[in-house]
């Protein structure tokens, strides 16, 4: 009963509109859902959050529907435009939503040096395994043989592991759950906004129309494979949990210390 | 910190003192000659006024970080040459769209490609104003000494914060790697952005056609937005009316307000039967050649954009009632030509130099002499 009032009042809240623009059964809604119910349990003021998007199914989660200020760029760019707002305003919680295409293909060098630099955003990097908004092409993701719309013969390239990646390039926290587990996943996002600095979480998710007509599943049986299949004792890609939480000097900071050093 | 006097400095860092004088705030840049110099002064000048420089990672990255700042409130800059202005297009159109006001200074070096990395040019002149995709308009200063690498850069800012467009500083090889002396006033004109109070104010304009800006973190919920959106932000890509009034206001706020924005020097036009026009590092030969001319009496007269874009069309059309023949001086061979021959179509004299170098004023003189 009082988890009926709840979710009516985050929606109120957080919500320009519904329904969403998402087709039945994708992820999407369900990590808008858990964004929201993040922000909420962690009671942080609507005004101290920007979000940023690229392009890309992913771009629409918080554009136009979060009731926060949203930056909806071009594609590729999201993390590029958000290191600009938080370098402005380092009070701002920023986070940028954004799939697998959008940062792993053509954005991949603006995520590497924003987890270099660490600065303090919080990517939700939406993996669905292709690029859904523009019909099903093979991604970065795509695991090798997966049947795509650009590769109808089977992926002849392999795909990469970008939590691991982004372990590697130094961000100070990085999880991956998959829309099985939102309660986590919600977890996860509380915590990964709470971190200085630069935090990252890949949601595996499912597209119902692009992945689940070459796999011949629905998102339920997508939702299965999740469950059976993602581990937190699993190898490679089926690995969930968190594989980074340490806590080093953030960017912004560093600039604050740099500028009190140089008018000193 | 730059205070009022004279200094001896190059175009670069004269730019650069002009952007910290205008209240820039953050840079974002990536190395390039011949632009590196304004990167690495704003680099020592920002922290010194608590403003913040960032090196990024590519231009691309650059003009998305100083987009994402400007939202944020701070008047934001970056600097780069020919490769990488080519590389910021897409994101100079994404600030047109969503009128973000951004400067990019662009000190030209001859290209196509990689060219000539440390030789001047003026062949991005269309680029600016065309560079990126679909229709929209912005502005393009063209700067001809240290001395106006400083002016046109506080003038940059201010038009950009007036008219909500991504300003292009269109430099040169030539002009930024000169030494000159500057003289930094006391103090300079500095204009800001109609600032939106409330969500209302920034879904609404008066006939200036320029909504009021709202800045992330004030609570407003804005909703910013490359794809074609309804003035209140929300995406809607399906409704022709949405796309057509916003195209169209796009473009308009800058042509029904060119009037405020075009700028130019002009001298001895009034009973000219010839006409100098050049901008950038070419308009300095072509003053000295015109000079000369004159003293031997031939009714010439020299005019200089400071504005490329919008370009002052009502005064040369105005001209072209009576000038017989145009002089048309510039390191390209496409340049400003298009432009200066719709206006004049059947009496241009181009005198193109894509050697890397700048025309000398015997050069100009020559070729003028060829052609009266």
């Amino acid at each position: 009963m009082s988890g009926i009032i709840t979710t009516e009042y985050i929606r109120e809240k957080y919500l320009r509109r519904l329904p969403t623009a998402f087709c039945p059964g994708c992820g999407d809604g369900q990590i808008l859902g858990a964004l929201i119910r993040a922000i909420e349990q962690l009671n942080i003021p609507k005004n101290e959050i920007v979000t940023v998007s690229g392009i890309g199914c992913s771009a629409w989660i918080p554009s136009p529907y979060l009731r926060i200020d949203s930056l909806h760029t071009t594609h590729g760019r999201p993390i590029a435009f958000a290191t600009g707002v938080k370098a402005a305003n380092p009070k701002l919680k920023v986070i940028v939503v954004t799939g697998d295409g959008d940062a792993v293909g053509i954005g991949g060098n603006h995520l590497l040096h924003a987890a270099r630099t660490n600065i303090g955003l919080t990517v939700i990097m939406v993996n669905n395994a292709v690029y859904a908004m523009t019909g099903g092409q093979v991604a970065p993701t795509t695991p090798h043989e997966a049947k795509t719309s650009t590769t109808p013969y089977g992926n002849p390239a392999f795909n990469l592991n970008v939590s691991e990646v982004v372990a590697a390039a130094g961000a100070s926290y990085v999880a991956r759950w998959t829309t099985w587990h939102i309660n986590r996943l919600i977890e996860s996002i509380k915590k990964a906004m709470n971190k200085k600095g630069f935090s990252f979480i890949e949601v595996i998710s499912q597209c119902p129309t692009y992945g689940g007509r070459l796999l011949n599943m629905d998102h339920i049986e997508m939702l299965h494979y999740f469950r059976d299949n993602f581990r937190e004792n699993a190898d490679g890609m089926f690995r969930i949990g968190e594989f980074v939480d340490v806590e080093k000097p953030e960017l912004t900071d560093e600039l604050e210390k740099l500028i009190m050093k140089v008018k000193s | 910190m730059i205070g009022p006097g004279k200094y001896f400095v190059e175009g670069d860092v004269a730019a650069a003192y002009g952007a910290i004088m205008a209240g820039c705030r953050f840079f974002a840049g990536y190395p390039i000659t011949p632009a590196s110099e304004i990167t690495q002064a704003m680099a020592e000048l920002l922290p010194k006024y608590g403003g913040k420089f960032l090196q990024m990672e590519d231009e691309i990255a650059s003009i998305s970080a100083i987009i994402g700042a400007s939202w944020a409130g701070i008047k934001s800059m970056t600097a780069t040459s020919g490769p990488g202005f080519s590389l910021m297009q897409e994101n100079i159109g994404y600030a047109a769209m969503t009128e973000t006001p951004i400067v990019i200074i662009d000190v030209q070096r001859a290209g196509p490609a990689i060219g000539q990395a440390t030789r001047p040019a003026q062949g991005d002149v269309m680029q600016s104003r065309f560079g990126s995709h679909g229709d929209y308009e912005n502005i393009v200063l063209s700067p001809n000494s240290v001395q106006e690498m400083f002016d046109l850069a506080v003038k940059s800012f201010n038009l950009a914060e007036r008219f909500r467009v991504p300003v292009i500083l269109l430099s040169d090889a030539e002009v930024g790697h000169m030494m000159e002396r500057l003289n930094v006033p006391e103090k300079v004109e500095i204009l800001e952005r109609k600032r939106a109070v409330t969500f209302e104010e920034t879904t609404k304009w008066g006939e200036d056609l320029i909504p009021p800006m709202g800045r992330f973190g004030d609570g407003l919920e804005l909703i910013v937005t490359g794809s074609t959106h309804k003035p209140d932000g929300t995406r809607d890509t399906g409704e022709p009316d949405v796309q057509d009034q916003l195209v169209r206001r796009l473009i308009n706020k800058i042509e029904k307000n060119r009037n405020l924005i075009e700028d130019w020097e002009e001298i001895d036009s009034e009973d000219a039967d010839y006409l100098i026009v050049s901008y950038g590092a070419s308009s300095r030969p072509s003053k000295g050649a015109f000079m000369k001319l004159r003293e031997r009496g031939l009714k010439i007269g020299y005019f200089r954009p400071r504005v490329l874009w919008p370009a002052p069309e009502k005064r040369l059309y105005e001209l072209s009632e009576r000038v017989k023949k145009v002089f048309l001086t510039e390191m390209s061979l496409r340049g400003y030509r298009m432009e200066i021959e719709k206006i004049f179509p059947k009496s241009v004299i181009h005198i193109p130099k894509v050697n890397g170098k700048v025309h000398s004023v015997k050069e100009v003189l020559s070729s003028i002499e060829v052609s009266i």
